[in-house]
């Protein structure tokens, strides 16, 4: 912090820091062996999603005679209710499903950041403001608020929906945000950085954020979660136009088709079940590893 | 940056309505309540712009609907005639005239009528449903409160044992996947692979034909119909509850007054109860209101696969029939249900945590 003001850092102190850093993070990483299989869930399902896709040819040809086949060595994870196999559904279903969830929590992370630190330092009448109207958005049920939304707006696009996902999840997080920079601006650095008259733009984004940055990226995981379980439950109800196919929609299928009930459809339901928790829980035992890790106090043990 | 006129700093004497109102409303159930009024207030104004405003809006449809299905025998102002009846809005009246006639009609909890089942009141619709969700919901959450806070303290008093382990992983185990996939996968294994639990004889609120009423068998129809969805509120909830107290005795452990405490000999037992467990459950309260909201929100899927007749599925049968009337009218009551549910845990909150119940505490 204190090179804002000393002296810029030289090109190759801004690369060897970074670099250091995730080395060290990653031995830490490596001694919470849940948060470790959390971090390599991560990356699995993020090269399934985005990378496989481009070396697996794509089969989008129903074959009445495959009918709810169980697993073997052609399709590993059976075939749906068209004869499609399973596998291929989830390898090419996963792009838009964490497409729409990091764009939400990208948005969501964005405007709880900046409005919670903006309230925090600048405080009085504007703080007063941004604290009610994320409470009222707080109270409401945002699931009924969102169904209601999607009856009513029908997105058609994935990014229309992160939008929509992101302005109804931002409030729990700005309340944190907020807490977290009403604390840090009583410090000295920042007191220094005031007394330098430095602005609001460069106390808050130079100053007191990058502090922050490990809470940020845990609570940007969160978001994720928050975003993919909303997500995928109003594909569930069938309040997104049909359009491709991704786990929510395989999902939403086998509901409608009553695939629920055929004996042998259990690999067919259960593999974008196993793929939606299996993201979840990734992201989750990563983001409590990455509080562990840097806020060592608060969970104990 | 504040806008006081420069007369009121120099006349000091005036009456000056900060002095008097603004400690009325430091004080918390003050604030609760406004509070509570202000999200009421939004939400029924967005969701009356929603409807009324926004360019192909539901009353813009069904007047074109209504046009269309008649081939043109309803003029436009007849067609929108009827769908003023429809939403009880006065579509000739000047919009502020709409919105708060909007707004009276919603104090005597009218807000329209049913597309569908004509004249039909939006809120008896609603009110036939409501119960069975606040029941469903308000039963698993308080189970999983419940349980959850016994369990979080024992794991906290045991840490670092198997059953800290054990409890603390499978709660975060379970809280992280999505309660919709949980219910997917009990009727899954325990109705199609096991046939152990028979879910078509569990649709509905209770058996159709029952008539309802205070006798042992329709109470008992009525759990083992809602005996699905509670199960899948307390299992989602209960992790998050563990976790919750766990970490909060954790650090209610640390205090000084639980030393102060030991050192004076009070029994264990009443430590554990009335200084660590107290003053642990204290934030959680909070942490119920907020929750509430969001089982009733999930409640829409979990109540859409076990085919339970509470609000959700009653929300989302509009929303295929496209009857924006019962939609809006959900939305808003259900709001109100949580709203009114947050005021009482903020009420509760004060009354609990004697620090906050004086003007001036730590507010919010």
């Amino acid at each position: 912090m204190s090179t804002a003001i000393l002296a810029r850092p030289t090109v190759a102190q801004r690369l060897a820091s970074p670099l250091l850093g995730a080395v060290e993070f990653l031995r830490m990483l490596s001694r919470r062996p849940v948060g470790l299989a959390g971090f390599l869930g991560i990356v699995f399902f993020l090269l399934l999603a985005f990378v496989a896709p481009l070396f697996v040819p794509f089969q989008n040809d129903p074959s009445l005679l495959d009918i709810y086949l169980t697993p073997s060595l052609a399709h590993p994870l059976g075939t749906d209710f068209q004869g499609k196999d399973v596998l291929n559904q989830i390898v090419f279903g996963g792009r838009d499903i964490l497409t729409v969830a990091i764009i939400a929590a990208f948005l969501s992370t964005l405007i709880a950041i900046t409005f919670g630190s903006i309230a925090a330092v600048v405080g009085g009448r504007l703080d007063t403001i941004i604290v009610a109207i994320t409470d009222i958005t707080l109270t409401i049920p945002k699931l009924i608020l969102l169904i209601a939304i999607a009856a009513i707006l029908r997105p058609t696009s994935f990014v229309f929906l992160a939008v929509i996902l992101a302005l109804l999840q931002w409030s729990s997080l700005l309340r944190q945000v907020r807490a977290q920079v009403l604390s840090l601006k009583e410090r000295d650095y920042v007191e220094a950085a005031r007394s330098l008259d430095l602005g609001l733009f460069h106390i808050v984004f130079r100053e007191i954020l990058p502090t922050m940055r490990s809470y940020i990226a845990i609570h940007f995981i969160l978001a994720m979660t928050e975003a993919m379980y909303a997500q995928i439950g109003i594909i569930l109800l069938g309040l997104v136009p049909i359009s491709g196919s991704n786990w929510g929609i395989m999902l939403y299928f086998a509901q409608g088709q009553g695939a629920l009930f055929y004996r042998d459809s259990l690999w067919y339901i259960l593999s974008p079940i196993l793929a939606i928790s299996l993201v979840q829980l990734s992201l989750a035992t990563f983001a409590s590893a990455l509080e562990d890790i840097f806020n060592p106090r608060l969970r104990g043990s | 940056m504040t806008a006081v006129p420069v007369a009121s700093k120099q006349v000091g004497v005036r009456w000056n309505p900060r002095r008097y109102f603004g400690g009325m409303w430091r004080h918390p159930v003050a604030r609760a309540i406004l509070k509570a009024a202000l999200t009421i207030w939004v939400t029924t104004t967005v969701t009356f712009f929603l409807i009324r405003l926004m360019p192909g809006s539901p009353v813009e449809l069904k007047i074109d609907e209504l046009i269309q299905s008649s081939n043109g025998s309803i003029s436009y102002e007849d067609a929108r005639a009827i769908a003023s009846s429809l939403f009880a809005i006065d579509l000739s009246a000047p919009l502020y005239e709409q919105y708060l006639s909007f707004m009276w009609s919603l104090l005597h909890l009218d807000v329209g009528k049913s597309f569908l089942s004509s004249g039909t009141s939006v809120t008896s619709i609603i009110l036939a449903v409501l119960p069975w969700t606040l029941f469903s919901v308000g039963t698993g959450l308080l189970l999983s409160f419940v349980v959850g806070i016994g369990l979080g303290l024992l794991a906290a008093y045991r840490r670092n044992s198997l059953l800290d382990r054990v409890v603390s992983t499978g709660g975060s185990l379970v809280s992280s996947v999505p309660n919709y996939l949980i219910a997917i996968m009990l009727i899954l294994f325990l109705g199609v692979q096991a046939r152990l639990v028979n879910f078509t004889a569990m649709r509905g609120a209770y058996t159709s034909g029952m008539q309802p009423g205070l006798y042992p068998a329709f109470i008992g129809d009525v759990l083992f119909h809602a005996a699905m969805p509670i199960t899948i509120y307390f299992l989602t909830q209960l992790g998050h509850w563990i976790l919750s107290m766990r970490s909060a005795t954790l650090s209610a452990l640390e205090e000084d007054y639980v030393t102060a405490a030991r050192a004076r000999g009070l029994s264990d037992g009443r430590i554990r109860t009335a200084y660590v467990g107290r003053n642990a459950v204290l934030p959680l309260v909070t942490q119920l209101a907020i929750s509430v909201g969001f089982i009733v929100g999930g409640a829409a899927i979990i109540e859409q696969i076990f085919a339970y007749q509470g609000v959700g599925l009653r929300l989302l049968d509009s929303v295929r029939q496209r009857d924006y009337p019962v939609i809006q009218g959900i939305v808003l009551l259900t709001t109100i249900s949580v709203v009114v549910a947050n005021l009482a845990a903020d009420l509760l909150y004060s009354k609990l945590d004697p620090r906050i119940g004086r003007a001036g505490g730590a507010g919010g």
